[in-house]
């Protein structure tokens, strides 16, 4: 029992250790995170002293970038299950190793989702309000109560499933089938569910005719299930640049038609949401006709939803066309695709829902400046968190960072136990990655 | 490009031999500077005043709170106000009476879109002059039509009323069934027995589902300080009603409820000049608004189809 926490904890002191060591280049992008990060910071702490009157929004447009980008999040967080279900589900053999990266892209992800909630709360101090039994949770009434359970639900099984698995491997041990493969079945329904709460969030408000339309959930995990997999075609693509980590071409072409199909199905919903809107004609398509043609002269989000509609249009062309087989245009039918949604998704959601305001009065949003940096500090420190995970996931998953080699490059300073003396020959045999 | 391998093979840092003098010296550097850059940037905390305290950030669920602690929050509450503002206020916890469920009845015919309740409201319920916060939106409509979306809010002539449009003054309109009490995450905000749908300002998290969720726009939110000049502070209040709310939180309409649970009428309903409004008990069978909505023909509940089923009712005479 000892031994097995010491061992632990050495486990989680090597992982800690080694995120502060890397190459200039990776000294640079650390540093410039940490830098947009401290801005962002900054901003928040102006924002906590005077007031979220220092954002963009309004008694109109009471919800803005903020939860924009956490409903983006989200769905880049459930697609994780995209790469898991192939595994699991479909024994596919190139994704295997991967789904650990896709699971600690969707780590960060809530990491960013639970950022974005907090910094748009009125009063954060009180935000254990929200804890049951200590607070006044409204469960179940409330799709609040069940978003801040199905995010933090999401957060530790997979923090349980990668951490688990990657202590396993360090341990060059089997990890037991029973602790964990119920956990990842477990998790690819809370994907769905986690997206699926996430739009209810939205479709649940009668008020708003935008958003009170039952397409929104399966939009959501269409968009969800091309943007997450694009950008984790992305993170793969770097990881394999910048690391010896050997990841085959056909594993980002699995991920491919995944978006591919992903995107089909999204533009077809679309288009399905675009003729109910406009062809009945009714008086709810105010919403609508705001976010596409623009509204008594209002049409600040008009130029940002046909990017977003020209450039889904183009990935979906793109991703049809035997052309993104090759990775320079897949990876930029990925941009494509990330942005696109993450327009469509996030400002061309929930903005419009707001405008014109439930008594008919026209009013804009625009993000200030201070918002803006705190998006990007919470964006910053996602990207730092996925490159922590990442360069302690990838010399454990290469076998180079394990417990036998624990005492040889200077793990630890001062005696080193005898045990642990006796291994290192033969691990250090297995350093080469293959 | 070429993988890196010489910075994914050198997984561990300094030597287990010990520290050397120059790794020291450049670990103590960065560390210095990640401080200092981290103290830099929360620097603008240090204008945080008043922001919480202890007691304010441990203070109790209203509906969990014992006489005693209520008798304490009420007495600290007043204590604050004076500080902040000089006078000394009167601030009760106002319970909902037995056997009286308020409603309120406005009549369409008679409104002539003068503003005077909106501005009795902000003197009664000590709301923001700056930024402005106000629980009544009065709506000038075109003749004939109640299609909101043809609303105009900042009507501005001469003289009211104008020829072609009559006005519509919204405010809460006190669902039956809230879809703002539905969504809350915290429970801050309930309906009372009286009907009335009240916040409490010390638990609400300020999350704006509520405001989201709201289909008649009664939702306010404090987006910074509230600022209210010292002596336009109303000293008589409660703590579910008038009461100065602070930064980050929400409020609304609520019938005014530190007059109407003390047998007074709201403040709009005393200052309409054209005898619009009109507000009651409706168990009462003698009650005015009893009587209006035995004999009047037609009623408007805003935005029926939604199922809110307001007790705010609209009506003509006819």
């Amino acid at each position: 029992m000892r031994r097995g926490i010491r061992n632990y904890l050495v486990f989680l002191r090597r992982c800690a250790l080694i995120a502060f060591v890397g190459d200039a280049r990776y000294y640079l992008w650390m540093g410039v995170l940490t830098v947009i990060c401290l801005l962002g910071l900054n901003a928040y702490a102006k924002q906590l002293v005077h007031g979220l009157i220092t954002t963009g929004m309004s008694d109109e447009v009471s919800w803005g970038v903020y939860i924009a980008n956490f409903t983006f999040l989200v769905g880049v967080a459930a697609a994780a299950v995209m790469m898991v279900i192939p595994v699991y589900i479909y024994d596919n053999e190139e994704l295997h190793d991967l789904v650990i990266f896709g699971e600690l892209l969707a780590v960060a992800a809530i990491i960013m989702c639970l950022a974005f909630v907090t910094v748009d709360l009125g009063r954060p101090d009180r935000f254990w309000h929200l804890i049951p039994g200590l607070g006044q949770l409204n469960f179940p009434a409330s799709m609040l109560s069940w978003d801040v359970i199905v995010l933090n639900g999401y957060l530790l099984l997979n923090v349980h499933i990668c951490g688990y698995l990657l202590y396993c491997r360090y341990r060059n041990r089997k990890p037991s089938r029973w602790f964990y493969i119920p956990f990842v079945f477990v998790a690819i329904g809370w994907a769905v569910s986690i997206h699926t709460v996430t739009a209810f969030l939205y479709v649940g408000l009668g008020g708003r005719p935008f958003w009170n339309s039952s397409i929104v959930g399966p939009r959501f995990l269409a968009s969800a299930f091309t943007a997450g997999p694009a950008l984790i075609i992305l993170a793969l693509q770097i990881i394999r640049r910048v690391t010896a980590y050997r990841i085959t071409d056909k594993a980002l072409l699995t991920l491919r038609s995944i978006v591919q199909v992903s995107m089909l199905i999204n533009v077809f919903l679309l288009a399905n949401e675009v003729f109910k809107e406009f062809y009945s004609g009714n008086l709810h398509v105010a919403s609508s006709k705001y976010l596409y043609l623009g509204l008594h002269g209002y049409h600040a989000l008009v130029p940002w939803i046909w990017t977003a509609i020209v450039f889904n249009l183009i990935a979906m062309v793109l991703l049809v066309l035997p052309l993104s087989r090759s990775l320079k245009w897949l990876n930029l039918t990925c941009v494509l695709c990330i942005v696109g949604i993450w327009i469509e998704k996030g400002m061309g959601l929930v903005i419009p829902g707001f405008i014109p305001t439930p008594l008919g009065a026209m009013a804009e949003y625009r993000p200030s400046l201070n918002e803006t940096l705190i998006c990007l500090g919470i964006w910053a420190f996602g990207l730092l968190c996925y490159t922590i995970f990442l360069r302690m996931a990838v010399p454990i998953l290469q076998g180079r960072l394990t417990q036998a080699n624990e005492g040889l490059p200077g793990g630890r300073p001062g005696p080193v136990p005898l045990e642990t003396q006796l291994r290192p020959q033969a691990a250090s045999s297995a350093l080469p990655p293959p | 490009m070429p993988p890196l391998d010489s910075f994914s093979t050198q997984s561990e840092p300094a030597p287990a031999a010990g520290m050397t003098r120059r790794s020291f010296l450049r670990t103590s550097a960065v560390l210095t500077t990640g401080l200092a850059a981290l103290a830099t940037s929360l620097r603008p905390l240090l204008e945080l005043d008043d922001y919480t305290s202890v007691e304010r950030f441990m203070q109790k669920y209203y509906k969990e709170m014992t006489p005693d602690d209520m008798a304490r929050v009420l007495k600290r509450i007043e204590n604050e106000v004076q500080k902040q503002y000089g006078i000394r206020p009167h601030v009760r916890d106002l319970r909902p009476m037995d056997g009286v469920q308020f409603v309120y009845a406005l009549n369409l015919t008679r409104c002539i879109g003068c503003r005077k309740c909106v501005h009795a409201c902000v003197a009664e319920n000590n709301q923001s002059r700056n930024p402005e916060i106000q629980y009544i939106r009065v709506l000038r409509m075109p003749h004939g039509s109640l299609d909101i979306e043809k609303a105009v809010h900042d009507y501005a002539p001469e003289s009211v009323p104008e020829k072609g449009h009559f006005y519509m003054p919204v405010q809460c309109q006190q669902c039956k069934n809230p879809p703002c009490v539905k969504v809350c995450p915290v429970h801050a905000t309930w309906q009372e027995t009286d009907g009335i749908t009240v916040i409490d300002y010390d638990w609400c998290i300020g999350c704006r589902y509520c405001e989201a969720a709201c289909p008649y726009w009664a939702r306010h939110f404090n987006f910074t300080q509230p600022s209210i000049p010292k002596d336009r502070l109303n000293p008589e209040m409660a703590y579910l009603g008038n009461r100065p709310r602070r930064q980050g939180v929400m409020e609304k309409c609520h019938f005014c409820i530190q007059r109407t649970r003390a047998g007074r009428y709201p403040a709009c309903v005393e200052v309409c000049p054209a005898g619009a409004r009109k507000f009651g008990n409706v168990l009462d069978p003698t009650s005015e608004v009893a009587y209006i909505l035995r004999t009047k023909r037609v009623f408007i509940q805003l935005k029926e189809e939604l199922g809110t089923s307001p007790r705010f009712f609209y009506y003509f005479d006819v």
